[in-house]
Order: C-alpha cells, then sequence, then structure tokens
C-alpha cells in the first residue's frame, strides 16, 4: 500500500516535470525549488507534530478519551470532538497532532473524522484571521454555517461504512 | 497565458494581497474585475512564505516535551526508546510522500491557467457548476493566502456562492496537498484514504445548503455593498 501510493505519486511528480519542461527550463528549475524549499520549510514542523503525538498520546490517561471520545461514544462523541474542532486554535500542526494522538489514545475514528472536519472547515481563528479579511464577510459566515451539519455527516459516514 | 516571470518577492506579494483588499471595498468593479483577471493570471500566485517554525509548532513541541519526560519518569527509559524509535519510523517513511506532495503542489501552481478555473467556476452553471467548483477545490494546490483572493476572485466573476462555498469546502476537505502534506505522516494512508472518501458529498451538500439559504433571501451575498 505505501509502496503503492509512492510509486503513483512519484509518476505524478515526473509527469508535471515533463510538462513543466516541455514549456521551459525556467520554470522546470522553478517549480523543483519551490516545492524543494517548501519541504524544507516543513519539516521541523511536521517532525515535532508527528514525533510529539506518540508521547501525547501516551502521556494522556487513556481513561479520559475512552468514554468521551471512544467509538462507543456515538454522537456524543462526535458533538464533543466537532466542538473541540471549532475551538482548537492554531495552524496546521497543532490540529493534526491532537487529532492523531486522540486517535492513538483511544478515540473513535468517526470521532477524530469529526474533529478534523470541524477543525479544517471552521475554526473559529482561521475564519477570522484568514478568511474574514481575504473574503466577503457575509459569504463567510454563510459558508460557516451551512459547513456546521458537516463533521456530523463525514462521521455519520465513517460509522455507516465502518471503516477507516 | 504569458511568459513565465519567476516568482514575485515578498513586497509583490505584499503589493498583491493589499491590492485584493481594497479592490473589494472599491465601489469601481470594473477595475477591480480587470484587476482580479490579473491576478488570475499571474503564474505564480501569492504565496505565505513560511518560517521553520511558528508559535504553533513551538507550544506543540513544548507539550510534546513534557509529554516525553512524564513518559520517561513514569513508565522509564525503554518505554521513552519504543515510542520515539516508532515515530521517527512513521515520520521518515512519510518523508518522500511529502517531498512528492510538495513538488505536485509546486508544479501545478506554475501549470495551471488560473484564468481557466475562474472561468469554469465563473459560469452560473446549475449542479454542473458545484461539480466543477469541487473539482478544482480538489486541484488546486496553496494554503489559505492563495486559496481565499481566488474564491474572492470567483465570485466578483458572477460565481454564486454556492459555487464558492463548494470550491472552498472542497480545498479544505480533499484538497490532495493538504492531505499529502499535513494529514498523511500523523494519521497514515488508510485512515486519510477513507476520510477522504467520506468527505467527497460533503462540498456538493455544502454547496447546495449555501444557495439554498441564499434562495431562502437568508443571507445576502452581493459583495458590492
Amino acid at each position: 500500500m505505501t509502496l503503492a501510493v509512492n510509486i503513483l505519486l512519484w509518476l505524478v511528480v515526473c509527469v508535471l516535470a515533463v510538462i513543466a519542461a516541455y514549456r521551459g527550463r525556467v520554470l522546470l528549475n522553478n517549480g523543483a525549488r519551490d516545492g524543494v524549499v517548501e519541504f524544507i520549510r516543513l519539516l521541523p514542523r511536521i517532525g515535532a507534530g508527528v514525533i510529539g503525538a506518540g508521547f501525547i498520546a501516551k502521556a494522556l490517561p487513556n481513561e479520559w478519551i475512552a468514554p468521551w471520545l471512544g467509538p462507543q461514544s456515538g454522537f456524543l462523541g462526535v458533538a464533543i470532538a466537532t466542538l473541540g474542532g471549532a475551538l482548537t486554535p492554531g495552524g496546521p500542526v497543532v490540529g493534526f497532532s491532537i487529532g492523531a494522538a486522540a486517535l492513538k489514545t483511544g478515540a473513535g475514528a468517526p470521532q477524530v473524522i469529526a474533529y478534523s472536519t470541524a477543525w479544517a472547515l471552521y475554526a473559529l481563528h482561521r475564519l477570522v484571521i484568514w478568511e474574514v479579511p481575504l473574503m466577503p464577510p457575509r459569504v463567510v459566515w454563510l459558508r460557516a454555517a451551512v459547513s456546521v451539519p458537516l463533521p456530523f455527516i463525514a462521521a455519520a459516514l465513517a460509522m455507516a461504512l465502518s471503516q477507516p | 497565458m504569458g511568459g513565465y516571470r519567476g516568482t514575485p518577492s515578498p513586497w509583490q506579494r505584499k503589493l498583491s494581497s493589499a491590492h485584493c483588499w481594497v479592490n473589494r471595498n472599491a465601489a469601481d468593479k470594473g477595475s477591480a474585475l480587470d484587476y482580479v483577471r490579473a491576478d488570475l493570471t499571474e503564474p505564480a500566485p501569492p504565496r505565505r512564505r513560511r518560517r521553520a517554525f511558528d508559535w504553533s509548532t513551538l507550544i506543540i513541541a513544548a507539550v510534546a516535551l513534557v509529554a516525553a519526560a512524564t513518559v520517561y519518569v513514569r513508565d522509564g527509559w525503554r518505554h521513552f526508546l519504543a515510542i520515539f524509535s516508532g515515530d521517527l519510523m512513521l515520520f521518515g517513511e512519510m518523508l518522500p510522500k511529502v517531498l512528492a506532495g510538495c513538488l505536485i503542489g509546486a508544479f501545478v501552481t506554475l501549470l495551471l491557467p488560473r484564468e481557466l478555473v475562474a472561468r469554469w467556476v465563473g459560469q452560473e452553471s446549475g449542479f454542473t457548476g458545484l461539480l466543477i467548483a469541487a473539482f478544482f477545490g480538489f486541484l488546486l494546490p496553496g494554503g489559505p493566502i492563495t486559496i481565499y483572493p481566488v474564491a474572492g476572485a470567483f465570485l466578483t466573476m458572477g460565481a454564486d456562492a454556492g459555487a464558492v462555498v463548494s470550491f472552498i469546502t472542497s480545498w479544505t476537505l480533499c484538497g490532495y496537498t493538504r492531505a499529502l502534506v499535513w494529514e498523511l505522516p500523523f494519521f497514515g494512508p488508510h485512515f486519510v484514504i477513507w476520510r477522504i472518501v467520506e468527505a467527497v458529498p460533503l462540498p456538493i451538500i455544502a454547496g447546495l445548503l449555501a444557495r439554498g439559504v441564499v434562495r431562502a433571501r437568508l443571507a445576502r451575498t452581493d459583495i458590492a455593498k
């Protein structure tokens, strides 16, 4: 699975690089440089989060997480996770570290999906810091309002399909 | 598409996002539209320059250190080492995918003609419009500083709120760069693939809901006022 994903991804990279090279050498160089620079910038953030998530999961008392967010917590757990997602501040490192740590500590997959969906769609700090300055505020609030049920729908689908 | 003009300097970036903001408030819609078109044809859209460490990473690193110390004191050296080496392996395994994700994002940013995207989403096009908007949300790489100005431009060019909501929702939940670069190292392929599969209907649902709200006149989205 991991190997197949790797091969597929690098195949896509090769195809894009060939198209870029066909359009001009400058484009190829710039694309490669932008990608590598972004990668180097991301390394410490992802490293801190991924390695941190393991320790945070181990340090968190299991008996807290399981009853509130475990697979048996049902839609109450989904609601708690959704609220938690909306209130989580900070960038992707924070959101994904918390989600991964919760999953390792015994939270259910639908609950974690609800958490990360809510956090991605309407984390309050992101609406205020990013979206309102760059978009018409009416559209931002409309988008946030219609997004409220989406984490529940995603969690319900995860429960119905029993995956992941 | 015009010739490639290279990555704009940070100064130019700041200027262009400032223009976006000013244009939103400008009464002169014609010039706003001209600017938006120019912005959309810009081969390298403004990108937020990330520093290697920011405050949220620092907080997570601090929490992780406290957690690591707790594990060490409570469970001993062997548990500490087991967790550390396990997570290090996971991190190492994901690195080629993260690099591939970064490269795909960079190349698509340079190769995809943004005016084409805007033309497709800019049409009032019923259900198909929502599907197209969701597809472009999946396709377009970049962070919030790139996506929100593009979404704002769609509105100026006549896209309805439903299409824009569908576009942003799809970019947030199904965008491959975000999934590859961020989600995969934390959750692994199995979890991420299923999460995305379960997110596929959501942009359409959000778009339909937004249209419903606008039709019911519960919200107004005309941006000139």
